[in-house]
């Protein structure tokens, strides 16, 4: 298999060099052609191409063809649709066509290469009715968003399972009328009817739209991504939960969780959850946020006992109040800006099935007790990321003691761990390595 | 015979622990001892006036050292080439020595002498003493690649024999067996430039902070050496204000312009560590900079495309946003962000900053808020930055932006809360912000979070006298972080739900002992392998890399993998494609870089860029997965090394294949460039046809994790 790959690409490469030394690259490749045809006649005709005649290329089976193409990057099939008939035939092939990654981007605002526009076009008019997964990768300009958005609205014929809108640097869907991309989206809505996978993150969809989702989807409907999409309301997104009883998957920020958006997801028509992720994200300094019940909490773990809360938090200090209160079944925690001790503290008590937890920033006194008490609490901790927080040694190899081995994951930065009486940060790697039972150190940082 | 010896200044610009001078001198009847630059391109160039000066007046300590040895420094006007056919002729030179560069354009233009100079009948004589090690030899102790994180870099070097010992300086007594006369016109002919000579203006310039040349860097060893100041260094190693602010013991921009011998610093600090401790072998922590240095060395030394994201084996190709407004703002200190602002104030002021600090604005530039690319920060840190050495600036900048060298990414600094932990006077920032002089410290960091009230009673009403934040900080870490994470996800092909994941090779790199069995397994002699590993290999990789991509395609030719595997270490590079002459030559000194690369992406013909090779890889990586529980995360380990190791396995090849493949560079972009087919699915493996033996593996190998 291998083999055949390597011959056939590099037969392309030879076929490449003629039309390089061919002033006239329109007579090469027939020529090529030809000779994969003719094979028995002409052998010596061309002794490069001899060691591919012997095989009968051609007849090769369609798919077993297809099979060798869906290992090639689309650049080489399309080389080696050239070489004859079958093979062209063979490159039309729907089953290649599945997926598809539209990326779609200004020289202006990316450093990386743009789909070309005669291949978008192509697949259009050729194999939008095969496309089943589809994303589009958009850089930071405007005008990759609504090209985006333009290839979407072209999307009648065809029945996508998944769709993802991709940001790869700032959002700039946002940046797209509202109504522009509302429209091409429903599109998609409408004429796909089973969708199954949804990744809109930061975009301007509005509850609207999530209704046509809903009204055309509904069945299908598993993963939905749609963080930072601030056009949405809390019932907006509580309609997909009532409606869409299949999803397993959700992503949202904060503020548009509720208690009855829980309850929904917990209904006995409801499969089980597997995977919410809130961003908790402060818009303005000081911002106050609701709360939510414990018992919608308990109702989601009862209904949905393995499923997986993953926060993101990115707040002021100050903002922490109604968080961490009542237990929290938690079980991936992410602080992305300063949170303070007390905070950590309440992280110990209230978060039984803490897995990951990562910190990024503390204030200037050590978080000793904090790690002991979520050691002591968290039994299923097993990975743990401090970036600017202080640690003494003593506590971080206490810690270590504590959780032992379920520990995989350990990534401290070497100026976290405070040297005390008992450990200095040259010994502190093997105290922890002996009780990880396996080799560890500090993440260090380059002194530049 | 007659040995009329040239000696070529070029780093190095000392006379102590100098072997090339050394062996100029050895037997010889004359020396003359030349710095050459090019004042045309100085202007030109992309160095500022601080490092110029910096140079300068290295150079000018230099000549007076010799002066005071009855000799003097030549500094010839023009381009290497150009120039030392000239010379060799007039002075009649039978040997030309000078120091080792390791950098690939210095080797590439030391090798262009060389050459010249065999035609002249010149004898040449170069030796090693910019850097602690032989490079080649580690990389020769890794398998013939050069380690890429520094704990592997480390166990490396502690295998390694102790650096060779400094030289003494020369002597008097040296220099008097080979006098040379020097011309009456010396001065006119030969003098250093003056700033404005080479097209500065320097009206108003405050004084250096930083006095370049050898006896100063001397001096300051002293000082750095002082008993207290040393001691405390070590045992409290905690950043505070002091730290930020330019330090008289402060030794990096000399050891880039080599006005100090890292050797002699070495050594001096190995024994004054064991005079203190009374321990026989000091810990390599000790040497930290000095180590750290040394590994991005070692790390570019063979890559020319080492300073660029495209084309660099070891570089992780991240969607950066163009967004030359945000740069600007950035490197002239206009963010809004005091802690920022303040960092690059200095940096422009003065040439050097913290290495801290220089963490907290290249996270901020990079991964952290703007999502600018590192090759413009690393831009900026070679025009104003004095110890921006060519392989350390890049290597580090890469460190920081994530790009290469496997660490963290989770964690971005933050441009308020960092600066307060670091100074919480707010100190610092009044010093270099003057304008927020009068803040309360609360503010001092925030300003534009103080009441309006409290910005008139500063007199610098926020969004008036200073600028607005460029950015909401929060909501920029936010998406940033997603979008590391999309971009590691792939590459590691990890479909959990880490937030902790870092680069694929954390793990493995500390894990096994580094016994030579373990190095064999996964080094490049390891036997041929089966196609179900490469590709996994394949599907392990980045629909967002093209060089992954490249490998992925490439490890499925066997021809083109044995080629990889045969490349000989110290074969010397031959793409020069990218290093061209001119604006390197400027001066030996600075030209260690090329110029900017004209925007490689966006070339007519590169308009598309490759994808992933299968349809397995994940797209909507991030989150959540229907195939993890809970559980799985315990299991992460195991599988992440394996696939770690691919992704390494053929990040290696890569980097191999890379310098095999030059000559056909243009060929294969336009290969990969339409690598079109879609990263489509993952998430979702239940729908898709499971058509594909790939996608068959997959779920399997995950199974199998959580069955560990």
């Amino acid at each position: 298999m291998l083999n055949l790959t390597s011959l056939f690409l590099r037969m392309k490469r030879m076929k490449g060099g003629e039309e390089g030394g061919d002033s006239s690259p329109g007579n090469s490749s027939p020529e090529v052609c030809k000779k994969v045809r003719t094979q028995n006649t002409e052998d010596s005709e061309a002794g490069v191409a001899s060691e591919f005649l012997d095989s009968d290329w051609a007849r090769l089976p369609q798919e077993l063809l297809l099979h060798i193409f869906q290992y090639l990057p689309l650049l080489d099939r399309a080389y080696a649709s050239q070489v004859c008939r079958g093979w062209n035939q063979a490159f039309h092939m729907p089953e290649l066509w599945r997926c598809f990654e539209f990326e779609l981007n200004q020289p202006a605002s990316s450093y990386l290469k743009a789909t070309h526009p005669d291949l978008i076009k192509q697949i259009i008019k050729r194999h939008s009715n095969h496309l089943q997964y589809v994303s589009f990768k958009v850089d930071s300009s405007t005008e990759s968003a609504e090209a985006a958005c333009d290839i979407l609205s072209q999307l009648v014929n065809c029945s996508l399972k998944t769709l993802g809108l991709i940001s790869t640097a700032r959002p700039s869907f946002m940046e797209v009328p509202k109504s522009h991309f509302i429209s091409a989206l429903t599109v998609v809505f409408v004429n796909s009817k089973s969708l199954s996978s949804l990744k809109i993150d930061d975009t301007p969809v509005d509850d609207p739209s999530l209704k046509v989702l809903v009204a055309n989807n509904s069945d299908t409907l598993k993963l939905l991504k749609m963080s930072s999409c601030p056009h949405v309301s809390p019932a907006g997104i509580l309609c997909v939960a009532d409606q869409c009883h299949g999803l397993r998957e959700l992503a949202l920020n904060y503020h548009l969780l509720s208690d009855e958006l829980l309850l929904a997801l917990s209904s006995e028509k409801h499969v089980h959850l597997e995977h919410l992720r809130i961003d908790v994200v402060s818009e303005n300094p000081g911002q106050h946020f609701h709360t939510i019940k414990k018992s919608s909490w308990d109702a989601m773990v009862r209904h949905s006992p393995k499923f997986n809360l993953v926060m993101y938090f990115f707040l002021y200090e100050d903002e922490f109040g109604p968080f961490f209160n009542d237990e929290i079944p938690v079980t991936h925690l992410y602080f992305g800006r300063s949170v303070s001790k007390e905070v950590l503290g309440r992280v110990g008590l209230h978060c039984p099935r803490l897995v990951e937890l990562v910190v990024c920033a503390n204030g200037l006194r050590p978080l000793d007790e904090e790690l002991i008490r979520i050691a002591k609490h968290c039994n299923q901790l097993s990975a743990i990321g401090l970036g600017e927080c202080e640690v003494s040694c003593s506590a971080f190899v206490e810690f270590v003691k504590m959780c032992g081995r379920r520990l995989s994951q350990l990534s401290i930065m070497e100026e976290v761990l405070i040297p005390d009486h008992k450990y200095s940060l040259d010994e502190i790697h093997w105290e922890v390595s002996k009780h990880l039972g396996r080799v560890w150190f500090p993440d260090m940082m380059p002194t530049w | 015979m007659v040995v009329n010896s040239v000696h070529w200044f070029r780093k190095g610009l000392r006379l102590h622990d100098n072997p090339a001078l050394q062996e100029a001198l050895n037997g010889a009847d004359t020396v003359r001892c030349v710095y050459i630059l090019d004042p045309w391109f100085a202007g030109a160039a992309n160095v500022g006036i601080n490092r110029w000066r910096f140079l300068l007046e290295a150079l000018e300590d230099l000549d007076n050292s010799l002066k005071k040895l009855n000799s003097r420094l030549f500094v010839v006007r023009g381009q290497p080439t150009d120039v030392f056919p000239r010379l060799l002729k007039e002075w009649k030179v039978t040997r030309l020595t000078f120091e080792y560069d390791p950098e690939p354009y210095g080797k590439e233009r030391d090798g262009a002498i060389m050459k010249m100079a065999q035609e002249f009948g010149v004898e040449t004589i170069v030796r090693n003493s910019h850097t602690l090690y032989n490079l080649d030899r580690i990389i020769e102790m890794n398998n013939n690649s050069p380690p890429l994180t520094f704990k592997r870099f480390q166990t490396i070097v502690s295998r390694l024999e102790l650096p060779r010992r400094p030289l003494p300086p020369i002597t008097q007594q040296q220099m008097d067996k080979c006098r040379t006369k020097m011309a009456d016109n010396h001065d006119q002919l030969y003098s250093i430039p003056s700033l404005e000579e080479l097209g500065f203006r320097t009206e108003g310039l405050p004084p250096a902070i930083w006095q370049g040349g050898e006896s100063e860097a001397l001096d300051r060893l002293n000082k750095h050496l002082d008993k207290k100041v040393w001691v405390a260094n070590l045992e409290h190693p905690r950043v505070n204000t002091c730290s930020l602010y330019a330090s008289p013991t402060g030794l990096s921009p000399y050891l880039r312009f080599g006005c100090l011998s890292c050797r002699v610093l070495y050594y001096n600090l190995r024994e004054l560590y064991m005079k203190l401790r009374k321990r026989c072998s000091p810990p390599l922590s000790l040497f930290g900079q000095l180590l750290w240095r040394e590994f991005f060395y070692t790390a570019a030394t063979n890559n020319p495309n080492f300073d660029r994201m495209d084309g660099n084996p070891i570089c992780v190709q991240i969607p950066w946003d163009q967004n030359p407004e945000a740069l600007a703002k950035w490197a002239e200190g206009r963010t809004g962000f005091p802690w920022i602002d303040a960092i690059m104030t200095q940096l422009r002021q003065e040439g050097w900053i913290h290495h801290l600090a220089r963490h907290a604005v290249a996270c901020f530039l990079t991964r952290g808020d703007l999502w600018v690319s590192w090759e413009s920060g690393m831009r900026v840190f070679e025009e104003l930055l004095l110890d921006a050495d060519w392989s350390v600036n890049a290597g580090s900048w890469m460190w920081l932006s994530c790009s290469a060298f496997f660490q963290q990414f989770f964690h971005c600094y933050c441009p308020v809360g960092f600066g307060r932990r670091t100074d919480p006077s707010g100190d610092y920032i009044r010093r270099y912000i003057p304008i927020l002089k009068d803040y309360p410290n609360r503010y001092i960091y925030e300003p534009w979070n103080a009441p309006e009230s409290v910005q008139k009673a500063a007199n610098c009403v926020v969004g008036v006298n200073y600028p607005k934040p460029m950015i909401n900080h929060a909501e920029g870490s936010r998406l940033n972080i997603e979008r590391m994470k999309q971009v590691y996800q792939q590459l590691s092909h990890y479909r959990g739900l880490s937030l902790l994941a870092s680069v694929p090779t954390i793990q493995e790199e500390a894990e096994p002992p580094m016994t030579d069995e373990s190095q064999t397994s996964s080094g490049p002699d390891s036997p041929p392998r089966g196609p179900a590993d490469s590709e996994a290999a394949g599907c392990s990789t980045a629909p967002d890399s093209s060089t992954v991509c490249a490998s992925s395609t490439y490890a499925l030719h066997p021809d083109l993998k044995d080629k990889g595997d045969n490349y000989p270490s110290k074969k010397p590079y031959t793409s020069s494609g990218s290093l061209t002459q001119s604006s390197a030559a400027i001066t030996s000194t600075f030209a260690s870089h090329p110029p900017a690369p004209l925007s490689p992406a966006q070339s007519p013909l590169s308009r598309s860029k490759p994808s992933s090779p299968s349809s397995s890889c994940p797209t909507f990586a991030e989150s959540p997965s229907p195939t993890t529980a809970p559980t799985q995360t315990s299991s992460l380990g195991q599988r992440r090394k394996g696939l770690a190791h691919k992704v390494r396995r053929s990040q290696r090849q890569r980097g191999r294949q890379s310098w095999t493949l030059a000559p056909r560079e243009g060929g294969r972009k336009s290969e990969e460039e339409e690598r079109e087919e879609a990263g489509g699915e993952e998430r979702m493996e239940e729908d898709v046809e499971q058509d594909e033996e790939r996608m068959e593996e997959e779920p399997s190998e995950e199974t199998a994790g959580q069955q560990q």
